[in-house]
């Protein structure tokens, strides 16, 4: 049956279909929807893992054992995964490992723009790249072949683009694989010795690769009619903006393995065509292939190394006309995201920006509140970062910095590495508060469970980290637990623990509103005759309160009654409905 | 034939993703090429969202570039003018006239721009204002509104009206099914 499918979902439907039994994953958009998809299946085991590492190791003892096994991550995510990945290219595998990953070029949801390619080129490791959902599904099946007979794990890497757009497929048949596990310390075994061994295998593997680059279906030329006198390599979601522009009018050499990249293949179409384009997002890495083979192209001469592209960026290139359009001269106020209406974290920023704190970010929905009115941070770097550059902004600033600086950190990203730098402040002892922002859910990515939640990727009752007692195990002795809700108790705790000469933590703790447990009170609204017009409410940030004709107003189609405002009024404006 | 292209904007949190999926299923049904490009994550936090859906013979690209959309479906009045740019020359904008202060608005550094539809109007594009809000709640949740403007859009559409339906009744969950019926027909026919 033809079905219409974001890539993430096709991508997990092929793997399941490949007979992936083992998946294991932590969520990072936009990849978080190939293991939701793949969750689905009654019949594969599928798992959040607490960080993107132990996903790939996960995966890694899957195969080891027999089974096809997959880990699904974001750019960033390989970063954290990067110790096994590198390892493992001399390793190989046992049964077939996938690992997919997901660019985002645009940073639609992401703190940089870094091009995994970079990843399969120095790890030599092969790496497809599909173009759209059904090759998202297909690739995935072509993907355990080549781990298997090549003996190596393979990439898929998406991007934004093709990850969350539905293509039409078709559907095929699940298989089972499943190989024997014999000892065989040579190949598994990587100390010096045995590793010394296999590090020429990996580069003859490059070789036999690079031999079935040339020939394989998965990199095809589209011959164009004539129309133009040049030809395009492309690959990912920029073959369909080339198509877009020039139809069959120009030929193509469309790219689905972009690691080991063919040689001759590339000198023939090359010889063909005359001169050679090469498009693509992010970084030149098929075109500086390209040019170390003796290739003459042009690409990040005429194509930028920033963002995402479309049909106008390169119908723009080659300067063809613009299409016709419309716009206001008015200037349209940009709406920028932010924390809901209700956010438990908003009442925490509150306070820590009415009390100047410095403030140290992590990632997570929670980075919003450095947007205005808030602005209450100072810095995100990566995951856990917060916790650890908070250690060392105390180390540095000593009395200056530790009784006026905490970091925030969300109970997911704590468990994705945040507890590490806990340890290292309980350790080396410094003077710092961490506040952990405990609404009990992954948000940002679409609400994934997660271990402190008690729940897991299935919604099955599972472990819980009681992260009280995590925290006291590790040698904090100071940790308290506060509801964002309540300012006055958030003030007075952050307050008490800042002053401490000892490392201390703050859970902020109140479940994410948009959870399905979380019933929304009636909405408040504002008596225009007590409403005085202040402001003072204006600063709490809320999406759901404006300002029109001189007093607030509520909305009462976001406003899900948590109350805290009516705290903020001096004059008592804000009401319950019905009351 | 070229393919046609919609955009569906708004405010993160109105449910485009709901209205792309009846149109992803409905046009898979009539037998086109679909594809529908959405945004997830950050953007979706209240922030401004846009979903493309193109149909045709044949669809390369997942996205509406400048001048290239037959429609625009706006949830929010000041979303409709932040994606004119992308309407072809004699394309329609149909619009909910409901305002949602963005943050700037909110926290006092700009205004919500006054008579922006009249503005774009006045430039010859053809605007079908429509108070989705209001219809949305008379057939029984204010949510619907997404539904209602995809009645809206369904009057210029040579689909029979029960394909329509019938898209509805494979989307949305059973107990919602009668609302969103309700509130396609207030749309389609208000």
């Amino acid at each position: 049956m033809k079905e219409l499918l974001i890539g993430n979902a096709a991508l997990a439907r092929g793997l399941y279909e490949a007979g992936c039994a083992v998946i294991s994953s932590y969520p990072g958009t936009p990849s978080t929807e190939i293991t939701e998809e793949f969750a689905k299946f009654s019949d594969a085991y599928c798992e959040w893992a607490p960080n993107e590492k132990v996903a790939m190791e996960t995966a890694f003892g899957a195969s080891l054992r027999g089974k096809r096994s997959v880990c699904c991550m974001k750019h960033v995510g390989l970063n954290v995964a990067a110790d096994p990945l590198f390892t493992m290219s001399y390793t190989g595998v046992n049964a077939g490992m996938v690992i997919c990953v997901a660019d985002d070029p645009g940073m639609h949801s992401s703190q940089n723009e870094q091009d995994s390619r970079h990843y399969a080129v120095a790890a030599k490791v092969p790496m497809l790249e599909p173009a759209d959902s059904q090759e998202a599904l297909d690739f995935a099946k072509i993907a355990f072949e080549l781990s298997e007979q090549f003996d190596t794990p393979v990439f898929i890497k998406m991007c934004t683009r093709v990850a969350h757009s539905q293509s039409i497929v078709e559907k095929g048949e699940r298989i089972e694989v499943t190989r024997e596990y014999v000892k065989n310390p040579q190949k598994y075994i990587m100390a010096p010795a045995n590793a010394i061994k296999r590090h020429p295998l990996v580069e003859e593997r490059t070789q036999k690769l690079t031999a079935y680059a040339e020939t394989s279906p998965l990199n095809r030329i589209e011959e164009g009619n004539g129309s133009y006198d040049f030809g395009i390599i492309t690959s990912s979601t920029s073959y369909q903006y080339v198509k877009e522009v020039f139809g069959d009018s120009v030929s193509v050499l469309k790219l689905g393995m972009v690691n080991p990249l063919p040689v001759q293949l590339i000198k023939d179409f090359a010889a063909k065509v005359g001169t050679v384009y090469v498009i693509e997002e992010l970084d030149p890495i098929i075109e500086t292939h390209c040019k170390i083979n003796g290739v003459k192209v042009i690409g990040k001469e005429k194509f930028s190394l920033l963002g995402e592209f479309s049909q106008k960026t390169i119908a723009q290139a080659f300067d063809l006309p613009a299409k016709e359009s419309v716009g206001t001269d008015t200037a349209v106020p940009v709406r920028p995201p932010m924390m809901c209406a209700g956010c438990p974290h908003r009442g925490m920023y509150y306070v820590l920006a009415k009390n100047k704190i410095t403030v140290l970010g992590d990632i997570g929905c929670y980075t919003l509140g450095s947007m205005p009115p808030l602005n209450a941070l100072d810095m995100t770097l990566c995951m856990g970062a917060s916790v650890s550059g908070l250690h060392g902004y105390n180390k540095a600033g000593g009395t200056d910095t530790e009784n006026k600086t905490v970091c925030v950190i969300g109970d997911s990203t704590f468990m994705h590495s945040g507890v590490t730098g806990l340890i290292n402040i309980a350790y080396n002892q410094s003077n710092s508060t961490v506040i952990i922002l405990d609404n009990s859910i992954t948000g940002m990515t679409g609400h994934q469970q997660n271990p402190t939640t008690g729940y897991n990727i299935k919604g099955d009752p599972a472990g819980k980290v009681n992260l009280e007692a995590l925290c006291y195990s590790i040698g904090i002795n100071s940790v308290r637990v506060v509801d964002p809700y309540n300012l006055e108790e958030c003030e007075k705790v952050l307050k008490e623990e800042l002053a401490k000469n000892e490392p201390s933590v703050i859970i902020s703790r109140r479940p994410c509103v948009l959870l399905k447990y979380v019933k929304p009170k009636k909405p408040l609204s504002v008596n225009p005759d007590k409403c005085r017009g202040c402001k003072r409410c204006m600063k709490f940030g809320c999406p759901a309160i404006s300002f029109r004709e001189g007093h607030a107003v509520v909305d009462n189609t976001l406003c899900i009654g948590c109350g805290v405002c009516a705290g903020l009024c001096p004059f008592d404006a804000f009401e319950k409905e019905g009351e | 034939m070229a393919s046609k292209n919609i955009m569906i904007v708004g405010v993160g949190g109105q449910g485009s993703l709901l209205a792309s999926k009846l149109l992803g299923r409905l046009l898979v049904d009539e037998g086109y090429d679909v594809k529908v490009s959405e945004v997830h994550g950050m953007s979706q936090r209240g922030g401004s969202v846009v979903t493309y859906v193109k149909f045709g013979d044949k669809v390369y690209s997942p996205v509406i570039e400048e001048g290239e959309a037959d429609f625009i479906v706006s949830f929010e009045k000041l979303e409709a003018a932040r994606y004119i740019r992308n309407l072809k020359k004699d394309g329609t904008v149909i619009v909910n006239t409901q305002q949602i202060d963005p943050m700037p608005v909110i926290i006092g550094s700009t205004a919500y721009p006054a008579g922006i539809l009249d503005e774009i109007t006045a430039k010859g594009v053809q605007v079908d204002a429509i108070d989705a809000l209001s219809l949305a709640s008379e057939a029984g949740s204010a949510k619907a509104c997404n539904i209602v403007l995809m009645g809206r859009l369904a009057k210029y559409f040579d689909i029979p009206y029960e394909k329509w339906e019938s898209a509805i009744e494979k989307i949305v969950k059973p107990a919602f099914i009668e609302i969103n019926k309700k509130a396609f027909a207030l749309g389609y026919n208000n």
